[in-house]
């Protein structure tokens, strides 16, 4: 017998070199954040530059006086509220799909997955062209029904296999126990689904929240979300990378807020639909 | 027991998440449908520095003149041309005012999607249309001779060098070189201090970052992307001699990394001491001369390098045109007068410095003693380079459309932006500069047999 612990050393060492490759460029971000303008800027890279606050003061309004808040709560509106609407419509779809599945199911859940075949790019200019006849050009409601309608089949492809899961014993004999489908739901199913709610919210959340073309051409004054916002400190005419990196570091915080809260569910989930 | 309270707790938390987004929801969209009001308008105007400092000023100064809130959306260059074209070509009636260049106003005055401006500089006298300079009329005027947008600032091209470096070479520029003159200047520059190149010439893809430099340099070697009618000549020997001559120069005395340089990492390289000589934009002398720049007081300046034509600098200009659908023409209008405004200068000299007036655009500016103080190095060569461009006749043959460093048709910013990319890829080493031209030649030719038949 060999030691399990030795056979898989090789395999760690992997892991954590996968995991620091992918850290590396946030952690330049945020390298990059605190550097002054033309040290952010040198050929090689001056990594050991002085620090400073200059970037984030400027995302805050220091240079013109415009605050990020605004946008970020458009982001926070559109994204909070298409996840809520994404799981009020996916869980009772998945559940028709997974635990009482409907005739043809596997044509229903294709018919899912094929709405996302469509480019998203292809359906833009419909999109925009319907905003602005139904005066919904620069309204963040409409982002967030089309965030919705993007993240829906994804979150039903999730929730089915999450439900899937449930164990059909525990739901029979919770029948025989006397709960109707209501206290089912309730006591016995969400407990198990927990997990699986957890991860899709939190993709479906991660999505809108990064969604930047539909946002870029569909908002303008009012509802412009937090990546337009980040793509303003563009310039072709002078410095920008700290400012740029500053804001980057900002607008992904409430994602790593979120991934963090939902860090325990969400490793559960992921792996719930895994093991077989 | 417990557990299910949870449960409900957060039903009710989600429930009312829910509530308050509808509610957040409608606010948005009762902010947005202020239609008809006088006191609001929404601008949209790129990300350039001048932009910023207008940003700034503008609560203080206009807001409390005026009683106008602006709305600024600014954007970077090649988004914000995406997003006016979007806008202007449905008329969708969102944004009052955005920032047009010379590129776009002859044929967004053609599609009837800018608002003509005549009436309203006839009546503000204050405005003075004639202060404005010259070419920067011509150009921002479209074929029905009406006015369809006013400069915010104004641009032509020149030769910016290190005094001190080819001081200490005991050479000297001339203020009218001609491009081999350039080129022997780089050669013996090249290496003059640790680290330091020639030149910084643009190589990053796009029609207006690669292509602006070298479209000049193409006139005045006698070439042209289109003959008056419409024959393409990307691959003529003209263009081929211009580009190559670019293309060798850079890559023999160039910065380094020129595939991806613009002008923001040659205003880098020039400001860090890593080049000696830059040829670009007049609006660069500005951030060179600001009192942080380690190079401020050590540049001098010289007009755009020639060898057939007498001068061969660009125009341009980012102005300020007012959308057709506007209900706010009168307060838009209003803006425009105030940013493109002698006032203006002046208040963006006395609160931010002379070094950062948007200038180029008008003949006051150019007599104006604080101004002069402040930037005496180079008002004189910009002055004298936006007057001297000719946007109808910038090489030695005639042109089918108006416009120096660009052809003025929509098909050229694609047209552009595919060639450079190629030629980018020569100066990277990887394609010969004939085959790039030899595929531009095609690709121009698809376009130019749209226009031969109208």
């Amino acid at each position: 017998m060999r030691n399990p612990r030795r056979v898989w050393r090789p395999w760690g060492a992997v892991a954590w070199l996968a995991g620091v490759l992918f850290v590396l460029p946030a952690a330049w971000m945020v390298l990059t954040a605190l550097h002054s303008e033309p040290d952010a800027a040198t050929n090689p890279p001056s990594v050991a530059a002085p620090l400073t606050l200059q970037g984030y003061a400027e995302f805050f309004g220091a240079g013109t006086g415009v605050s990020p808040w605004p946008p970020l709560i458009n982001s926070a509106t559109a994204s909070v509220g298409s996840t809520v609407l994404v799981l009020l419509l996916a869980i009772p779809a998945a559940y028709a799909l997974a635990i009482k599945p409907v005739r043809k199911w596997t044509d229903v859940l294709f018919f899912f997955l094929s709405t996302k075949m469509l480019p998203m790019v292809a359906g833009l200019l419909p999109v925009y062209l319907f905003a602005q006849y139904t005066g919904l050009l620069d309204n963040i409601s409409l982002l967030a029904v089309l965030y919705t309608s993007m993240n829906l089949p994804i979150a039903v492809w999730l929730m089915r296999s999450f439900l899937a899961e449930v164990p059909k014993e525990i739901m029979e004999s919770a029948a025989l126990d006397g709960a109707g489908l209501l206290t089912t739901l309730r006591r016995v199913v969400a407990p198990v689904a927990a997990p699986g709610i957890a991860a899709t919210a939190l993709i479906c959340f991660i999505f809108s929240w990064n969604e930047l073309l539909f946002a870029r051409v569909l908002t303008g004054v009012v509802a412009g979300t937090a990546p337009v916002f980040l793509t303003g400190f563009v310039t072709s005419q002078g410095l920008f990378l700290a400012k740029v990196c500053a804001a980057a570091t900002v607008i992904s915080l409430p994602v790593l807020v979120a991934g963090f809260a939902a860090q325990d569910k969400l490793v559960q989930g992921l792996s719930l639909g895994a093991v077989k | 027991m417990t557990s299910s309270r949870i449960r409900r707790a957060a039903l009710a938390a989600a429930g009312v998440t829910l509530l308050s987004v509808a509610g957040t929801a409608c606010a948005g969209a009762g902010g947005g449908g202020a239609a008809g009001d006088q006191s609001t308008i929404n601008v949209l105007m790129v990300n350039n520095p001048q932009m910023v400092d207008i940003q700034r000023l503008t609560a203080d100064n206009f807001t409390k003149q005026t009683g106008i809130k602006v709305n600024y959306t600014v954007l970077p260059e090649n988004d914000v041309r995406d997003k006016i074209t979007q806008e202007f070509s449905s008329q969708a009636g969102q944004y009052d005012v955005a920032t047009v260049s010379n590129f776009e106003v002859p044929f967004y005055a053609k599609n009837g999607w800018l608002a003509p401006l005549d009436d309203h500089i006839a009546k503000d006298t204050a405005f003075d249309q004639n202060d404005i300079l010259p070419s920067m009329r011509q150009s921002l005027t479209a074929d029905d001779g009406k006015v369809y947008a006013e400069p915010f600032y104004g641009e032509s091209s020149f030769l910016m060098y290190r005094k001190d470096v080819f001081a200490a070479k005991g050479l000297s520029v001339p203020p009218n070189p001609t491009w081999q003159q350039v080129a022997d200047l780089a050669a013996a520059a090249d290496g003059a201090q640790p680290g330091m190149k020639g030149i910084c010439l643009r190589g990053q893809p796009g029609w207006g970052e690669l292509f602006a430099p070298l479209t000049t340099v193409v006139n005045t070697f006698g070439g042209t992307w289109f003959t008056k009618d419409w024959q393409p000549q990307v691959n003529a020997p003209e263009f081929k001699d211009a580009t190559n001559f670019y293309v060798n120069l850079v890559r023999a005395h160039g910065e380094a990394g020129a595939p991806q340089a613009g002008f923001s990492e040659c205003l880098n390289n020039m400001t860090q001491g890593k080049v000696a000589m830059w040829y670009d934009a007049t609006s660069a002398a500005g951030q060179l001369e600001t009192q942080d720049s380690p190079v401020a007081g050590k540049i001098g300046y010289a007009q755009a390098p020639v060898v057939r034509t007498k001068n061969s600098q660009w125009l341009y200009t980012w102005a300020w045109g007012v959308q057709k659908a506007s209900k706010k023409q009168d307060a838009a209008w209003k803006f425009i007068s105030w940013a493109s405004g002698k006032d203006y200068e002046n208040l963006v000299g006395s609160k931010l410095g002379w070094s950062k007036v948007p200038a180029g655009k008008r003949a006051s500016t150019y007599t104006n003693p604080d101004y002069l103080k402040a930037a005496g190095a180079f008002a004189a060569p910009t002055e004298q380079a936006i007057a001297g461009a000719d946007p109808r006749n910038p090489g030695v043959q005639p042109r089918p459309t108006i416009g120096i460093q660009f052809v003025d048709i929509p098909e050229f910013t694609d047209l552009g932006t595919q060639v450079s990319q190629r030629v980018s890829a020569a100066i990277a080493g990887s394609e010969s500069v004939d085959a790039a031209l030899d595929a531009g030649q095609q690709l121009a030719e698809k376009v130019a047999a749209k226009y031969r038949g109208k």
